[in-house]
């Protein structure tokens, strides 16, 4: 089994699909009988999620105008 | 300007067509991509792409496959002018940073000792603009791999391989990156008086 320390160090890769077998096994493991570190794990995604939903950027207007009239141009080239 | 027709076969109207059909929906993320690597030159890159998609256009032989072959034309004009580019971003030491641990933080501060969700109770503290605010305090080296990964949902090889970079040391800028926003938040909720407990 491995240790609380050994889980949190792998959390976020873990998350990320970072993890292959065994080690992918061994965290699955130690989360399962580990309230604090399924604790650590929500806060990740939570986090995760915060991060999806409010780093999001948006194509300006202009921007978008300029990049329609290229295409515009190249149709026409 | 350029020469639209430099080393490109005759196009068909179908094939015009076809080129603004597959490349007009991606523009959006083209452009969102160009800003995570190459920041204020992300509209230059945006349109070198679109020049190089038009001239290969040939090379594209599934419509479905469009935003995987776009994105890949993108990186490469990104790591183009990341080359032209004399000085290349250096590791920053950062005191106590792989150490740190927000959820560890919260807990031992306990800010909201009336709270029964601590933790979910300080994220739901921050607006978008709030975010915002700490991703922009980061430096570019971390940031960039945080919003490629966590807000476009690219893979870290693929990201590994748009910033020219190891993959390991990508994951170790990822892990920084994580860490530093951590600790940037929590700097943040402090300065600006955040961590008080909720008016219920």
């Amino acid at each position: 089994m491995i240790t609380c320390r050994e889980a949190i160090r792998q959390l976020w890769n873990y998350l990320d699909g970072l993890v292959d077998e065994p080690e992918r096994a061994a965290v699955e493991e130690h989360l399962s009988i580990c309230r604090r570190c399924c604790g650590e794990l929500e806060f990740a995604e939570e986090l995760r999620g915060m991060l999806g939903r409010y780093g999001a950027e948006e194509l300006p207007p202009d921007v978008h105008l300029r990049l329609v009239a290229t295409l515009d141009e190249l149709e026409r080239a | 300007m350029h020469d639209l027709r430099e080393g490109e076969s005759e196009s068909t109207a179908a094939d015009l067509k076809r080129f603004r059909d597959v490349v007009e929906p991606e523009l959006a993320l083209l452009y969102r991509v160009a800003r995570r690597i190459v920041a204020d030159e992300a509209e230059d890159a945006v349109q070198d792409c679109l020049l190089k998609a038009f001239r290969n256009l040939v090379q594209l032989d599934r419509d479905e496959a469009a935003p995987a072959w776009l994105r890949s034309i993108l990186v490469n004009c990104c790591r183009d002018r990341i080359r032209r580019r004399a000085r290349r971003p250096s590791e920053i030491w950062i005191e106590d940073l792989d150490e740190f641990s927000l959820y560890r933080k919260l807990a031992r501060e306990d800010p909201f000792p009336y709270s029964d969700s601590l933790h979910l109770d300080f994220l739901h503290r921050f607006e978008r603009s709030d975010v915002r605010e700490v991703l922009a305090s980061l430096p570019d080296l971390y940031r960039q791999p945080l919003l490629l990964v966590y807000v476009e949902g690219l893979h870290a090889k693929e990201v590994a391989h748009m910033m020219d970079t190891p993959l390991g040391t990508m994951l170790a800028r990822l892990h920084r990156g994580r860490k530093l926003f951590e600790r940037r938040l929590w700097e943040y909720a402090e300065a600006n008086d955040m961590l008080k407990e909720p008016i219920s």
